[in-house]
């Protein structure tokens, strides 16, 4: 019997009678990470990682009825057995395990292998039926080391502050943000975020997490404490008249997308940095390598072709159809503000 | 190669004029003069021979990413530039190669012009496993022989004129031609007197910009001087000791497309320079460009092209006369000299003078302007009576004054997606006129469209997608666009009978519906009027 079955609803477990990140409304769902894709509105119940619940709540109401649980600690949903595993995409993030009758099923939601200072490390689940996504799942998608990333940012922030500019980097709200903050050197000038990225943080620092110092921009903020400075923004920020206060903006974005020129020219940015939450082409097929399961169903990003890849290394892969926003790494909250 | 790849990343990181024109300055004052010239060639679009072929390319890059071709090639779709999807999927160098420069890397390639297809793989994908990414993806790019960068001959000959103390124009000339770092050497291109001795060199050409504001806004019409806006390909006709060339605007030597031409030798006196434009011309009346176009096309031109579609030398300026450089001189008195010249040239030679169109009135002026399509002119041009002629494109002297386009409203039937930067996304258009029930495709149009209206566009194909032809999708008919073209005529090659010149995206009518598109019988009947 299939653990989980796919609906137009999103992925059904039928004992268990839930749902992993349904994009219609039902009345129990399990949530691997709390981007808007993945955490809709309207659910009777969310059941998530606990350090998401907060986030859920920011994001879609305090009234939502929310529960919470540590990463590794075993529940039980009408007699499947279901766990939460870092997947080092976001603060909270979880990758699925369901067991139930012996046969062991994981949905990654969103991972990347490289660690997250507020996410973790990412923890290999051995499984028989594995469910992965592959935002990136082209050989072209091969990402820079992380440390050199941040150093060039750092570079970047520091010659703009050399000439007197302000540094205006967007990156989603919750994750890219948080992960810049931990890694740029703050000694180098003031970090300033956009009202949408402060939320967040007020959030992330009320769970007693440390973030590095950073200034709400308001409509108060002074033009000149900006120059020099490095400024947080979604990239609606980045699109919005909301730029056009700061003196002399140089403006870049991090991103995946940005390993590819034409995409980095698009953007309109005057720099992109190669920096994904995601897995690229070979930490995929490091995880797969290293999990080897005997099924593997493949959801948002390059599917037909990263599961024809998979056959023709001999594994049982198939695509599912999900509404995840998949080729946009922007979940759909930048969008609306 | 190191020093090159680092002036590439500099400029592909900064949107900053002064940035890139400073990362120019500093290549040129560090980089060994040999490099430098085959950079200054490789901006000028003067590229290396291609020595092996990119479907040699696209399998030894799958070969060497350890991925089935099939891969490679879906890879490629997606980044839609072949040398950088190679630079991406190859792996990184076991151990990064720092002794070869750029012109040893050419050199390189060069070399694997003559030998066998063994040895161009070995050597090939030997190069690829020593060079970093960047250097792999400029590797690649001088491979396939498509290099563009964002860096304007203008910024290169400025940075140029910094590092060798000269004037920018004097450096301007001196990089025209058809020099390649084959046959010259850095100090015979800029130091030498013998560079401008080479007979073939061409003068920059000047340039105009479009005039957006009111004429009368130019001051007085006296200072002025307005001729018709011709539809052909902008030429400089050297005569010079016993031999001639044609140079088009894109600095390429087109003297071989019309031998024709070669006549004019007999009446045009040595050390004379024109400048002017090479028009289709049959019973006195300009061909339609597309049929230029089919010369242009042809590596043999035959007897038979040369009678069906025969072309003559539209002269507007005067750069050099008996040997003297007149470009200082003011365009009056450049016209004073080229008037008489052209006028005394017997009929029957394919050269022709463009006239000065008088005019008492900016009023009057306007009145001509908008008869241009009739007499088969784009619009007016405009030419400060004491201008000298400059180098590149500078504002206030020269002025092109088109007539506004024509426009019909159609309906998007197809999308097709982009190239390069644009590669994921639908760039590419087709669009329809109706024709009762029917959809009748008569254009196709690129850009046009604001960044969020291009975004809107593509979320609206994605999901209205019909059916797909390979990259082609058949999108739901309902978005009306205004297109804008520049002439209409007659065709063979096209269902629809018609072909329009420079069509282009005004604007997003989202204020109609597709029934209130135009229809086939309004084609046709602009058809009649302009064709």
């Amino acid at each position: 019997m299939a653990l989980l079955t796919f609906s137009d609803k999103g992925f059904y477990c039928p004992p268990g009678d839930f749902y992993i990140d349904p994009w219609r409304q039902v009345n129990k769902a399990v949530i691997t990470h709390a981007h808007s894709d993945h955490a809709r509105y309207g659910h009777r119940q969310y059941i998530a990682q606990q350090d998401s619940v907060p986030l859920l709540k920011l994001r879609l109401g305090s009234f939502i009825q929310a529960t919470g649980y540590p990463y590794g600690t075993t529940f039980s949903i009408r007699g499947v057995k279901v766990s939460f595993h870092p997947a080092a995409h976001v603060l909270g993030a979880a990758q699925v395990r369901l067991e139930y009758k012996g046969e062991v099923w994981v949905v990654t939601g969103d991972y990347k292998l490289a660690p997250d200072p507020l996410a973790g490390s990412f923890e290999p689940v051995p499984c028989h039926t594995f469910i992965t996504e592959c935002t990136f799942g082209l050989p072209i998608y091969q990402w820079p080391e992380p440390t050199q990333v941040f150093t060039e940012i750092n570079d970047w922030w520091r010659e703009n502050q050399e000439e007197g500019r302000t540094s205006i980097l967007s990156a989603y709200s919750l994750g890219k943000a948080q992960r810049i903050l931990c890694s740029v050197d703050a000694g180098i000038g003031p970090i300033y975020a956009h009202g949408a990225i402060e939320n967040t943080h007020d959030v992330i620092r009320q769970m007693g997490i440390a973030l590095p110092k950073t200034e709400r921009i308001t409509d108060k903020t002074n033009k000149k404490d900006l120059t020099g400075a490095l400024v947080l923004t979604p990239s609606s920020g980045m699109a919005s008249n909301w730029i056009r206060r700061f003196a002399d903006p140089v403006t870049a974005a991090a991103s995946g997308w940005m390993m590819v020129r034409g995409n980095r020219r698009r953007q309109s940015v005057d720099r992109g940095f190669v920096l994904s939450d995601h897995v690229d082409w070979n930490a995929l097929n490091t995880v797969i390598g290293e999990l080897h399961p005997e099924k593997i169903y493949v959801t948002h990003g390059f599917t037909d072709l990263f599961a024809r890849w998979l056959q023709d290394q001999g594994y049982d892969a198939d695509v599912v159809r999900t509404e995840y926003s998949g080729e946009n790494e922007e979940p759909l909250e930048e969008v609306t503000g | 190669m190191k020093r090159f790849a680092f002036l590439y990343r500099q400029m592909d990181q900064t949107t900053s004029t002064n940035r890139k024109l400073q990362a120019l300055v500093d290549y040129f004052q560090a980089a060994e003069h040999q490099d430098a010239l085959w950079t200054i060639a490789l901006f000028s679009h003067r590229r290396p021979r291609r020595t092996v072929t990119t479907t040699l390319l696209r399998l030894w890059a799958a070969e060497s990413a350890g991925i089935p071709l099939w891969l490679f090639e879906a890879s490629y779709d997606m980044v839609g530039d072949l040398a950088e999807a190679i630079a991406l999927v190859t792996p990184p160098p076991e151990r990064s190669e720092t002794l070869r420069t750029l012109k040893d890397w050419i050199r390189f390639m060069q070399e694997l012009k003559d030998v066998d297809e063994e040895a161009k793989r070995k050597a090939i994908l030997e190069a690829w496993s020593q060079l970093e990414q960047d250097e792999r993806f400029l590797f690649n790019k001088l491979l396939t022989g498509g290099f563009r960068i964002g860096v304007s001959q203008k910024m290169v000959t400025k940075a140029l004129a910094q590092v060798l103390a000269m004037d920018e124009n004097a450096v301007a000339h001196r990089l025209m031609g058809d020099w390649t770092p084959d046959n010259t050497t850095w100090d015979a291109l800029f130091q030498s007197d013998s560079a401008l001795d080479d007979h073939s060199k061409p003068y920059p050409f000047y340039l105009a910009y479009a005039l957006e504001g009111a004429p009368e806004d130019l001051g007085a019409l006296s200072e002025w001087a307005a001729e018709r806006k011709w539809d052909g390909i902008r030429g400089q006709y050297i005569h010079r000791g016993d031999t001639w060339f044609l140079w088009s605007r894109g600095e390429e030597l087109v003297t071989d497309k019309f031998p024709e031409l070669e006549t004019l030798m007999k009446i045009i006196p040595p050390g004379t320079v024109l400048d002017g434009e090479i028009m289709p011309w049959k019973e006195d009346k300009p061909l339609p460009f597309a049929d230029l176009q089919k010369r242009i096309g042809r590596k043999n031109v035959s007897k038979r092209l040369m009678i069906d579609i025969p072309v003559i030398f539209k002269a507007y300026d005067l750069l050099e006369w008996q040997g003297k450089d007149l470009r200082e001189r003011p365009y009056q008195e450049r016209r004073a000299l080229l008037d008489p010249i052209i006028e005394a040239i017997p009929p029957g030679y394919p050269i022709r003078l463009s006239p000065m169109v008088p005019a008492g009135s900016w009023e009057e002026l306007t009145t001509i302007r908008s008869r241009a399509r009739e007499e088969h002119c784009e619009g007016l041009m405009l030419k400060r009576m004491d201008s000298a002629y400059g180098t590149g494109r500078k504002k206030g002297d020269w002025w092109k004054w088109k007539i506004d386009p024509l426009t019909i409203d159609a309906v998007m039937i197809y999308a097709q997606r982009g190239h390069g930067r644009r590669a994921s996304l639908f760039t590419d258009f087709t669009f329809a006129v109706l024709d009762g029930e029917q959809l009748i495709p008569f254009t196709k149009a690129y850009s046009g469209l604001t960044d969020a209206e291009f975004d809107e566009v593509n979320a609206f194909i994605r999901r209205n997608t019909l059916d797909r032809f390979g990259p082609v999708a058949v999108v739901k008919p309902e978005l009306v666009f205004e297109i804008a073209f520049e002439g209409i005529q007659a065709s063979s090659r096209h269902k629809s009978g018609i072909a329009l010149r420079f069509p282009r995206i005004k604007r997003w009518r989202k204020d109609k519906l597709r029934k209130e598109a135009n229809t086939f019988q309004d084609l046709q009947e602009m058809l009649e009027q302009y064709g």
